[in-house]
Order: C-alpha cells, then sequence, then structure tokens
C-alpha cells in the first residue's frame, strides 16, 4: 500500500537541509528498500513566496499569492513510499524526523502521512477489519 | 501511544528488521535454524521491555545486541554438553562483537551481504522448490507458517516440516553461508529468482482455489525482488524479474470484474492500470537492458519476459499492440528458454498478426507435446481461435476441455462462460452471406 507523507515545518524558521542530513535520509532510503519498502517519489517544495493559493469561497474563486504569511507550518516536502503497513510507514516516519534531532538541531515539524487511493486496493483499516472477521492475519 | 499502537509498532520494527537480524546471526553461529530462535529471542525480550521502556533509537541494534547476549547463554549452557571444536571460534567471536560499540552504520555494505547470503542460502538447491519457496517467505518476507500455510492452501503443518526439514537439510549438508562467485552464480541466482517468480504466479494466477488471484502472494513476491535488485544491482536477471513483475502487478486493478470474475488482457480498461507500478516497471526495464548492454550479454528470459509485458503496457489499447514485436521477443525467449509454453505464447502473437488460421495451424503443430497434454491453456488458446474463425461448436468443445483442466474456480466459471457463448453463436441460424 502507499503512503505519502507530507512534512511541515515553520517557513523561514531554517535554512536549507545541512549536507550530512541529505546524506542520512539518503541512508534511510536504501535501508528502507532493503526491507521491502520502497520510495516511490519524493520531492522539495520551494518557499511559499513562489507559490499560490487559488480558493473557491461563496461561490467566488480568489487567488492569493504567496508567501503564506498566516500560516503557521506549510509543507515543505514530500515523499510516497510503498510499504506493507501503515506501522511500517510509521517507523520509517519516526526514523526520518529522527534524522532531523541529530542532524539539524532545534528543528521542528511535522509529518502528516495518508494512505493514497490506489487501483483495486482499499483503506488499510477496511482490510485489516475484514480480514479480522473473516480470521486471517491483519496485513492487509 | 496505547497498548496495541506499541504493540503493532514493535510489530512494524520487528519485520523491518528481522531478515537483517537472522542473516547478521546465521553468519556469527553457521546455522539458520539457530539464528531464527535467537532472532526469536531477541523478539521476546524486546515484547517484554520496550512497551515499559520505549522503542530505543535504534532499535535493530538493540535487537542485534539482545540476540547475540542469548547466543552467548546458549553457547555457555552447550559447555555443558560435548560439543563441536569449531564452535569455540564463533563463541569468542560473538562475545567480541556484542562487547563492541555499534558499528552499524559503517557495516552498511556488510549487512547488504548478510542479507544476500540468507537469499542465496533459502533458495539452496539442495533444498526442493517448495523448501525454497517456504523458507525464503519465512526467512526474508517475515511470514509465519500459519500465513505462507494460507497463501499456499495447504496445511500448516506441512508447511511448518517443510521449513524444519529444510533447517535441517541445510545444517547436516553444512551449506555454507555465502554469495557464490563466478560462473557459480548465475546457476544459483536463476534458483532465487525462479523461487521468487514462482511466489508471484502462485499469486497471479492462482493454480487452484476459488480466488482467481492472491495479491498477497504477488505484493510479497515483488517486495523480495526489489528489495534483492538492492542487494544485488549488477544484475540485468534481477532488474529484468522486478520489471516484469512491476508490470504485471500493475493490471491488478483491471484483472478483475464487479464480482472478482477474471478479465483477460486484450478485454481490460487500460485506463485502470496502475500508472506508477508501470513506469517504475519500465524503469527496471531499463536499468537491465543498460547493464546488458555495458556488459555485451545477451538478454535473458527476465529481461525478455518483461519485455514482452513492456509491449503490453506501452500500447494505449488492445489494437495498438505491437505483436509482430511480442512474437519476435517469444522467438528470442524460446531460444533462451526452451519450452512449448512459450512456442505457444508465441503462436498467440502471431494469431494477432497474420490472422486465426495461421495461429491455429501454429497451434496444433504444438498439440502432440506431452508437456501440454493437461496446460488449460491450449484448448483455451484453440478455442479462442475457432471462435474467431467463426467455427462455434468446436470451439465450445475446446472451452470446455480447457475448464476441465483447469484447477482454479473463477477460471473454470470464465471457460464455461465463453464455452455457453460458443454454444449459443451455434446454434443460431446461419445469417445468409
Amino acid at each position: 500500500m502507499r503512503f505519502i507523507s507530507m512534512v511541515k515545518s515553520n517557513e523561514g524558521r531554517s535554512g536549507p537541509p545541512p549536507k550530512s542530513l541529505m546524506d542520512a535520509m539518503d541512508q534511510l532510503v536504501k535501508d528502507a528498500a532493503k526491507a521491502g519498502c520502497v520510495m516511490v517519489e519524493a520531492g522539495g517544495l520551494l518557499p511559499t513566496s513562489n507559490g499560490a493559493r487559488i480558493r473557491l469561497s461563496n461561490g467566488n474563486v480568489t487567488v492569493t499569492d504567496g508567501p503564506f504569511a498566516e500560516a503557521k507550518e506549510v509543507v515543505g516536502g514530500y515523499a510516497i513510499f510503498d510499504v506493507p503497513s501503515k506501522a511500517d510507514m510509521i517507523e520509517w516516519t519516526t526514523r526520518f524526523m529522527d534524522l532531523h534531532k541529530h542532524h539539524m538541531a532545534g528543528w521542528e515539524g511535522e509529518a502528516e502521512i495518508r494512505q493514497l487511493a490506489e487501483m483495486g486496493a482499499e483503506p488499510c483499516g477496511q482490510a485489516a477489519s475484514r480480514a479480522a472477521e473473516r480470521g486471517d492475519r491483519v496485513s492487509a | 501511544m496505547t497498548a496495541t499502537d506499541t504493540h503493532r509498532a514493535i510489530e512494524a520494527v520487528f519485520r523491518i528488521e528481522q531478515a537483517k537480524l537472522i542473516a547478521g546471526l546465521t553468519r556469527m553461529v553457521r546455522d539458520i535454524g539457530v539464528a531464527e530462535e535467537l532472532a526469536q529471542d531477541a523478539l521476546v525480550a524486546a515484547l517484554e521491555q520496550w512497551p515499559g521502556s520505549g522503542i530505543p533509537a535504534n532499535p535493530g541494534a538493540w535487537l542485534m545486541t539482545a540476540a547475540k547476549h542469548k547466543a552467548i547463554d546458549r553457547f555457555r549452557r552447550d559447555k555443558l554438553r560435548e560439543r563441536k571444536h569449531e564452535q569455540f571460534g564463533y563463541e569468542l567471536e560473538i562475545e567480541q562483537e556484542a562487547g563492541q560499540p555499534d558499528l552499524d552504520a559503517a557495516l552498511d555494505d556488510e549487512v547488504g551481504d548478510d542479507l544476500l547470503r540468507l537469499v542465496f542460502i533459502s533458495c539452496h538447491p539442495v533444498l526442493s522448490p517448495e523448501a525454497q519457496t517456504a523458507l525464503t517467505l519465512r526467512l526474508l518476507g517475515g511470514l509465519t507458517s500459519e500465513e505462507i500455510a494460507r497463501a499456499f492452501l495447504l496445511p500448516e503443518p506441512t508447511i511448518q516440516q517443510r521449513i524444519v526439514r529444510a533447517k535441517r537439510l541445510l545444517s547436516e549438508k553444512r551449506v555454507p553461508f555465502e554469495v557464490p562467485r563466478g560462473a557459480e552464480l548465475e546457476a544459483r541466482l536463476s534458483s532465487v529468482l525462479a523461487v521468487i517468480y514462482l511466489i508471484f504466479n502462485e499469486g497471479y494466477a492462482a493454480t487452484a482455489g476459488e480466488d482467481w488471484m492472491r495479491p498477497q502472494l504477488c505484493q510479497e513476491a515483488l517486495r523480495l525482488g526489489r528489495i534483492l535488485a538492492e542487494l544485488a544491482r549488477a544484475e540485468p536477471e534481477v532488474h529484468g524479474l522486478v520489471a516484469l513483475m512491476e508490470i504485471q502487478a500493475s493490471r491488478f486493478g483491471a484483472r478483475t470484474g464487479p464480482s472478482g470474475e477474471p478479465v483477460l488482457l486484450l478485454d481490460q480498461d487500460r485506463a485502470r492500470w496502475d500508472r506508477l507500478l508501470i513506469r517504475r516497471g519500465l524503469a527496471a526495464l531499463d536499468r537491465a537492458d543498460a547493464l546488458n548492454a555495458a556488459s555485451g550479454r545477451a538478454a535473458g528470459p527476465y529481461v525478455l519476459q518483461a519485455a514482452i509485458a513492456a509491449c503490453h503496457a506501452r500500447a494505449g489499447s488492445a489494437e495498438e499492440t505491437d505483436w509482430a514485436r511480442i512474437a519476435g521477443l517469444y522467438a528470442k525467449l524460446g531460444e533462451v528458454a526452451p519450452s512449448p509454453v512459450v512456442e505457444l505464447n508465441r503462436a498467440v502473437a502471431l494469431a494477432m498478426l497474420l490472422g486465426p488460421e495461421a495461429g491455429l495451424n501454429l497451434v496444433d503443430a504444438l498439440a502432440g507435446e506431452p508437456a501440454l497434454r493437461t496446460y488449460h491453456l491450449l484448448p483455451s488458446v484453440r478455442g479462442d481461435l475457432l471462435r474467431r474463425l467463426g467455427r462455434f461448436a468446436e470451439a465450445c468443445a475446446e472451452f470446455e476441455r480447457a475448464a476441465a483442466l483447469t484447477r482454479n474456480e473463477r477460471e473454470r466459471k470464465l471457460l464455461l462462460d465463453r464455452a455457453a457463448a460458443c454454444l449459443a453463436k451455434s446454434e443460431e441460424p446461419k445469417k445468409p452471406t
């Protein structure tokens, strides 16, 4: 099953990630692959000053250019993983956040993981509970 | 975190670390069965301690240290009994390692090598294909005997016995824990790839039972293939196998209809194919081709099969399929891995290219093949060609024969439906032409 991890942090508080963090992340991705958890795609986002928000509300579409001063934390990067279970995704994401602790002292942020809808797949919870009803192993 | 969350997190950590742990321990104790028991002991220790202490910062290193201490306990206990001289050496080695600071990061390549050794020993030719499969799923896939038994529709004790016997045989034969080198590597690697593809195929076209597919087995095989590709990056056939599995897996969503019935390749809604898996598959195939080109090697059987799957993946519709290229690839495949099944597939591709009449001649030339006598796809292909020629009564008989030969219930139903459709056509009054 696939999950996207969206990493949010306070914009402007921190500079670009140091090389040691990037190297550690590369290593983490290699370790994950050896455990059968594959990074499908990943990317970093440029500052919100390069972006805009397009909103539909009360029948009106409005465009607001970045930066988004009012936003406390904004998405700065994302990664999509193909993993055997949500618990695996949580574990790798925990390790990912741990790397920041060691290589980017003082950085704070949040990684939100969300399961991606897939053709023929179903949310891990549903498959798990159906499997539990049948008495299957819960792995979905 | 609730207790359930903690438990689930520990399970995830263990699933992630287990193969590495068993691999590292096998190198030290030279016995895969003992290594697995030590890994289990370490898990038990984790389950006792982590809910209270929290999951340690480096859980892999924690588990390895715990397992090493269990190993030392075990050797000390064994001292009371008579033991082999060589064990003293291992014991010293383990005691030294257990006392050392964590070298995990520095030893990344070594971890990879241990895992690769574990792959090769699990698929060692002294073991039967059934034993290789069970052991691989158990040690590298981390599946329990119960899970493996359910996946293969076998009683759990059968799988347990296979695993126990396999481990005993490896120990008795003193099969070395190593990555084969030189000329041996190719033969050994092909047996590893065969095991992974066997697992995939059992899931993709379940040979028996109620379900048309068992995607869980496919996922497991794909996962094993991706791990192997990470461990043996220079081997084109590994990337070929991964490409083949990624592309075949891309069709999961389109391979079954609303009520679970099979939908054949040319009838599938291609919008339902998983583009991401196709992209990964094509990228893996490119890697394989580049490796072959760089070393001047000819494409092996998995690369060729992946290339065939890629032809389908690249075609926007069934009509756009490059059948000439597919027929050519099957001809090459027939050279490197001759088999009547490959010939049958080549005939199907040529029938698409040249018409059903020519296809039928080719298929009929294969009818005498002993290997195809009980192969349900032969009458199934004949039935399809006869149907396209408007010879519906004969087509009906062929589909019925095919239905009698398959052991998969879903497929049987599909074949009987096709037989009934042909029967109805054959009874229609002939339209004046």
